[in-house]
């Protein structure tokens, strides 16, 4: 696996009018797709949620609704929605190019990271000024992050899963070193985080609520660019040529291994501004826990989709509610909020055996 | 340090890689099949909780590893089920298995976070404990870590000295020469991959029920994907996926050990250095097939360069040559 020179093609990373022809298919296989991933999904969390002693029903009422239950935890939903959306897109163009961008938790610590530094150096400055410096000190730390990946897969032949992974510890490593070391609380370090920025660096909200308005703008923006080049540009077309044989690319003239590195490169770069969002919107303080694992639900979210742009918001908006919504699941239940992860994934999971069944059919 | 101290940490070695050592062992078995079971991380956190739950209610240490070695079968029945059944790709289904097992142990472990469970009874061996020097570091362990050394000469003896561990190299190498000779190809490399499933069970309720003694969230986290890392420095051969697996564990003693030696690094130096090893070994093992690197190479002065190519060549390792591609009968 390790060893294989040319990347391998990624079988889910149908080319861009898939969705058109999803469309188109036949009413019988929708159905039995549909019945597949829902009827399989919601078999297996409900024995899970009986082998925990749980009323299911309850169980997914809290879940399914909750994210929408009062105008907080609609606004806790869209701040989850837009680094979620950001990743998403950024994944479409690294599945594209047929490579497994693992590494994309480590992309947006380092994008927190380094959107950390202009805030903690210059304070003084105006701040719609260091929120674009913050920006794209995220963007430019997330693709420095990536391009280490494809340094190590397209260099020196290290696997970029394995490349991806390694870098991911090594992110966070940085991260509770700084915590600890260089930028802890004066008085006592802890897991808490940095010390929190003062409110006037803050994102501006709207009135009363956690809702800063920029952070879904800028992740609409990310996600219409992303969609705009891999589908109406020839970049995105000689990435996704890239992606599926990368040999043959090369010997039609697609400058194959330079698409590979600027689809890491753009999708460090989202991740990285997910990171900065994560700061000045989010958490507004550094914290170990900075990217809470959007980056690995985000490419549960486009292996659900398969690449396929036009339906990244739809899934991104579905599984962040089930995230948000599941956080009161300890309070009102007494169970573990990682039901959500067990449903997001048991959703991918059958997904793929959707298709796979599909292909067979 | 004295001796003494030397002692007890060589020991400590190898009882801390144990656990890697009977993982390493499985996914090495899983790979040569010819099949990638990506789902480790997760299937290992998993099997530890089952494998600690059924520890606590039933009160019995062994079948809190055959629960744990039955997760891990099962997790890898699903991976042959998606993949090698439908042909869909193994890496995609390995790291979904790999979130949703992850999730799964937080979820039904939630009631068996820090409570009091049972254990693997310690079990020095008459006689041979007594040895100088030697039977401090092999003998006073328990069962199971004797087991861990036991494994790795079979696993070498099974897949390069027996016909069957021809068969099953010849899963991963030449499937379909294999199928014309009439091996039945899917049916086997479902077997090799349910047995090295088991083993990586066996090697999660190694953690919870014998070296951490109790289970709390994600508590391995990590693990599975330095096993992982470990078979592909070891080259899938048995004996130096296992040289890989005591390095690594000499590394994590040596990394609490020197927190108190050296209190002006960091910590998070020594908990991030064996990620940052991982990837250092992998361009290393790589080396020997990365043009970039030879030309590099051959600009060191002679009397450097020669040495350096040949520790490279002799490093280099190539994968089985159909692992990962789904086996479609011709």
């Amino acid at each position: 696996m390790a060893d294989k020179p040319t990347t391998e093609a990624v079988p889910e990373a149908l080319p861009a009018p898939a969705a058109l022809r999803a469309l188109a298919l036949p009413a019988a296989h929708l159905l039995t797709s549909a019945g597949i991933i829902i009827g399989g999904t919601l078999l297996f969390t409900t024995l899970v949620l009986l082998a925990s002693g749980t009323s299911p029903l309850e169980a997914y009422r809290l879940i399914l609704s909750g994210a929408f239950r009062n105008p907080r935890t609609i606004a806790d939903l869209i701040m989850l929605t837009a680094p979620l959306l950001l990743c998403s897109a950024g994944l479409t163009l690294t599945f594209s190019a047929g490579l497994y961008n693992l590494g994309i938790e480590g992309q947006i610590v380092i994008g927190a990271v380094l959107a950390m530094v202009p805030l903690r150096l210059l304070p003084d400055l105006p701040p719609p000024m260091l929120w674009l410096l913050a920006l794209s000190a995220g963007a430019i730390g997330g693709m420095l992050w990536a391009l280490l990946v494809g340094v190590l897969r397209l260099s020196t032949n290290v696997n970029e899963i394995f490349a991806g992974l390694g870098l991911n510890f090594i992110a966070i490593g940085i991260t509770l070193y700084l915590v600890f070391g260089p930028w802890k609380r004066p008085g006592v370090a802890s897991m808490s985080g940095t010390e929190p920025l003062p409110e006037a660096l803050w994102l501006p909200t709207l009135a009363g609520i956690r809702l800063a308005p920029l952070a879904p703008i800028i992740a609409l923006i990310g996600m219409g660019v992303v969609w705009f080049a891999l589908t109406r540009t020839h970049w995105g077309l000689e990435i996704r040529a890239a992606g599926l044989n990368l040999a043959a690319a090369e010997r039609l003239g697609v400058p194959a291994h330079a698409r590979l590195f600027q689809s890491l490169a753009g999708c460090g770069a989202l991740a990285g501004l997910a990171g900065a969002l994560q700061i000045l919107a989010v958490y507004h303080a550094l914290i170990p826990n900075i990217s809470s694992g959007i980056g690995f639900l985000a490419l549960l979210v486009v292996l659900l989709v398969r690449s396929n742009p036009v339906w990244v918001l739809p899934v991104a908006i579905l599984f962040a509610s089930f995230s948000i919504g599941s956080i009161q699941l300890p309070l009102q239940l007494g169970i573990d909020s990682s039901i959500a992860g067990v449903l997001q994934g048991t959703l991918v999971l059958f997904a793929l055996i959707a298709q796979g069944v599909r292909g067979r059919g | 340090m004295d001796t003494q101290q030397i002692l007890i940490n060589l020991a400590a070695i190898l009882a801390g890689a144990a656990p890697l050592i009977f993982a390493t062992m499985g996914e090495t078995i899983t790979e040569r099949a010819g099949v990638v079971n990506l789902s480790l991380d997760g299937k290992m956190l998993l099997s530890a909780m089952t494998g600690f739950a059924v520890g606590v209610h039933t009160q019995n240490v062994l079948l809190g590893f055959v629960a744990a070695a039955g997760v891990g079968m099962l997790v890898a029945l699903v991976l042959c089920f998606v993949s090698l059944g439908l042909r869909l790709s193994q890496t995609a289904v390995g790291f979904v298995l790999a979130l949703l097992c992850t999730d799964l142990s937080s979820f039904l472990g939630n009631s068996y976070v820090r409570v009091p469970g049972v254990a693997v009874p310690a079990m020095p061996i008459p006689v041979l404990q007594d040895l100088p020097i030697l039977g401090k570091i092999l003998f006073q362990h328990d069962l199971l870590i004797y087991a861990s050394f036991l494994l790795v000469p079979l696993v070498w003896w099974f897949l390069f000295r027996t016909r069957a561990g021809l068969t099953l190299r010849a899963l991963g190498e030449r499937p379909t020469t294999a199928y014309a000779r009439g091996v039945p190809v899917l049916p086997l490399q479902l077997f090799y991959v349910l047995l090295g499933g088991a083993l990586v069970g066996i090697a999660g309720a190694a953690y919870t029920l014998d070296l951490k003694q109790g289970w709390s969230y994600r508590h391995i986290a990590g693990t599975g994907w330095i096993a992982l890392a470990i078979v592909i420095f070891g080259g899938w051969n048995p004996w130096r996926v296992a040289f890989g697996c005591y390095l690594f564990g000499a590394l994590q003693i040596f990394a609490t050990r020197s927190q108190n030696l050296l209190p002006n690094i960091p910590t998070q130096i020594f908990q991030v250095a064996p990620f940052a090893l991982m990837i250092l070994i992998l361009v290393l093992v790589n080396a020997g097939s990365n043009p970039t690197l030879q030309r590099w190479i051959e600009q060191l002065p002679a009397p450097l360069s020669k040495p350096v190519q040949q520790v490279l060549a002799r490093l280099n390792t190539a994968a089985p040559a159909a692992l990962g591609q789904p086996f479609r009968r011709p």
